[in-house]
């Protein structure tokens, strides 16, 4: 798109000859030139190393990628072989944690929404949500060490692990879903209200089934989230190394102790000797993948059902 | 609510309004009553949180080997040291605030600049696009970013600085940077949208140049949400853990300049919870860097939260 299309006819650029015929007006354009190359430049300079990784991680784990890779388990001390207890362990500590975080989550944002009135009590769990959204992930690891695995007695387990990671995810699940409750008009609620209905009446039938995509999006992008997570899982559940037969759906049991891939990355990377340089690279391809694909699904969602969307 | 104009209910039959039956309504109770119970939550969480964190580490603080001065003033960490055990934090702290530091200074410079031409420079299309890759840029994992920093980024520092090591502040600094650009960006670029359309009508009709709008309107008007952006920025970098866990090396020492090895009190508790037996008080010590790392970013957060909050207000 062109910048005078883009910015109407109000843009400087777009200004008639008339005005640029000065030195002052012919000045104040080359100002407007270099605005925009200085920003474009810094847009581009965070852009960059996006494409730059992407592109050099998948150059370097080329030698090591295959659908073998992602369904064997490792070997000979994690120098060969593939990496299925970890992906699996992944996929079960994000379904766990998000089959918890998920109803809670929604559920409270229904209640910030959709319920709350403007009193102190409601500003407070405001505060709350905010502040447990910044809460360092090495935190949310010690929080969960100190309250799922010991006091709770769960162990070191995917179960612990798991509950950690909801707690993680929780404060962004009620941010992203309150965003869509918000964006459904009043004068839906309104329309039920008046023919009768009660507040959760008006809820169930009115205002989830048309936020319902944008909270779905906002639980797929936590998905990323929990599989990319490392402190929080590393000391309440996952371990070095954990047999488990190639390819099987379900390895592990909720008090099992499992493989998570991200951190089965950074054991690779810090703490085991002579591993091929192209097998770390291929672990993080996977992970990385993963991520994006996800969140990829999850953006191309909500521009699908934004070009949709009757109001 | 009341109808606008009232009905003369004397001489109309109405209908017997239909009864909701008891289960239905004792349903309706019961999700009531789980909505309220969640909409606490987060408060419940929070509250957990430094409840069951400060509990690990509360019964350090009355033992004897415990002083809180040396504990924040002093740079000797010897945790396991057979013949002199000291818990200093100085070091880690300095650590932590050097890496953020730089990071910062990297960050904030290239995110408000980004975020100025996402919100003000380009197209409809373009920003469309921009803002998915800066939420994809915001998505990769942080173990991928230290994993980055350790292979990639400290064969670079080492190739074109005379650090002996790769992996230092100034390698943990970009790639903090590169992490909480995505933050800065997208809340900065929400501070930018929120300034009213009519201030932008306004310059441009009195011969601004974009430029003159940018610094001279925009910047101004929306200063808090910036500052906001840059604070929630500042907040990600301090409590980020894997990513300098790997990229600033293990040294714990307060450093002479950026190419020098630090450690930062996150990386610190990831090192050594693991090997510090639970009970210990060398395991109580590192909870009790975690309350300290807890009410360093719950101020970070409450005071962004109070400058967005006065923004609104205005």
């Amino acid at each position: 798109m062109s910048f005078a299309a883009a910015s109407g006819s109000l843009g400087p650029q777009g200004t008639p000859a008339l005005f640029s015929e000065t030195a002052f007006g012919r000045r104040m354009v080359r100002h407007e030139a270099v605005a925009r190359g200085v920003f474009l430049a810094m847009t581009l300079f965070m852009i960059a190393p996006l494409v730059a990784i992407v592109t050099h991680l998948i150059v370097e784990a080329w030698p090591a990628l295959s659908l073998e890779f992602l369904l064997d388990v490792p070997r000979d001390r994690m120098t060969a072989g593939g990496i299925w207890p970890a992906f699996i362990g992944t996929i079960y500590l994000v379904v766990i944690s998000l089959t918890v975080a998920a109803p809670i989550g929604v559920l409270a944002a229904v209640y910030l929404n959709e319920y709350a009135k403007d009193t102190w009590f409601n500003r407070i769990i405001n505060l709350a949500v905010i502040n447990l959204a910044g809460v360092p992930s090495i935190v949310h690891a010690l929080f969960g060490l100190g309250a799922f695995v010991y006091a709770a007695r769960f162990g070191y387990s995917v179960m612990a692990a798991s509950l950690t990671l909801a707690v993680m995810t929780l404060p962004v699940i009620i941010a992203s879903t309150r965003e869509a409750l918000a964006a459904v008009p009043m004068a839906f609620r309104e329309a039920c209200w008046n023919v009768g209905a009660s507040r959760w009446q008006t809820i169930r039938g009115v205002v989830l089934p048309n936020s319902v995509s944008g909270i779905l999006t906002g639980v797929i992008l936590q998905v990323s989230r929990a599989a990319g997570e490392t402190a929080p899982v590393m000391f309440t559940g996952a371990v070095l190394f954990k047999a488990v037969e190639r390819g099987t759906l379900l390895p592990y049991y909720l008090d099992d102790q499992c493989m998570a891939l991200s951190m089965h990355l950074y054991v690779l990377t810090t703490q085991v000797p002579n591993v091929p340089e192209a097998v770390p690279y291929a672990t993080a391809v996977v992970l990385l993948g993963s991520v994006l694909l996800v969140n990829g699904l999850a953006i191309g969602l909500r521009v699908w059902l934004r070009t949709r969307k009757r109001w | 609510m009341t109808p606008a104009h009232p009905v003369p209910v004397g001489d109309v039959a109405l209908p017997a309004r239909p009864r909701r039956s008891r289960w239905s309504l004792g349903v309706e109770w019961i999700i009531e009553s789980a909505v309220r119970l969640s909409g606490v939550s987060a408060i419940i969480f929070v509250l957990a949180i430094f409840a069951f964190i400060f509990r690990e580490a509360a019964p350090v603080l009355v033992s004897e080997q415990f002083d809180p001065l040396e504990f924040l003033f002093s740079v000797q960490w010897y945790p396991t040291s057979a013949v002199d055990i000291r818990y200093g934090t100085l070091a880690l702290t300095v650590g932590t605030v050097s890496v953020t530091l730089l990071a910062m200074v990297l960050a904030v410079p290239f995110g408000l600049g980004a975020a100025i031409f996402v919100s003000e420079f380009c197209g409809r299309r373009t920003k469309e696009a921009l803002k998915i890759v800066i939420e994809l840029l915001a998505a990769i994992p942080s173990v991928v970013w230290g994993f980055i920093g350790l292979t990639v980024l400290s064969r670079l520092v080492v190739e074109h600085t005379s650090a002996p090591v790769g992996v230092n502040v100034l390698n943990g600094g970009i790639i903090l940077a590169l992490m909480s650009v995505p933050i800065i960006v997208s809340i900065g670029e929400d501070a930018l949208k929120a300034v009213p359309d009519s201030y932008r009508e306004a310059a441009i009709a009195m011969g601004a140049t974009r430029w003159q709008l940018v610094f001279r309107v925009l910047l101004p008007a929306a200063k808090n949400g910036l500052l906001a952006a840059v604070l929630l920025g500042t907040g990600r970098a301090v409590g980020e853990t894997m990513a300098v866990l790997m990229a600033t090396g293990h040294a714990v020492q307060i450093p002479d300049g950026i190419l020098d090895s630090v450690r930062t009190l996150t990386a610190n508790i990831a090192a050594e919870l693991g090997e510090a037996p639970a009970g210990s008080d060398h395991y109580r010590i590192l909870f009790l860097t975690g309350v300290q790392l807890f009410a360093i970013t719950f101020a970070v957060n409450l005071a962004a939260d109070l400058v967005i909050r006065g923004t609104k207000r205005k």
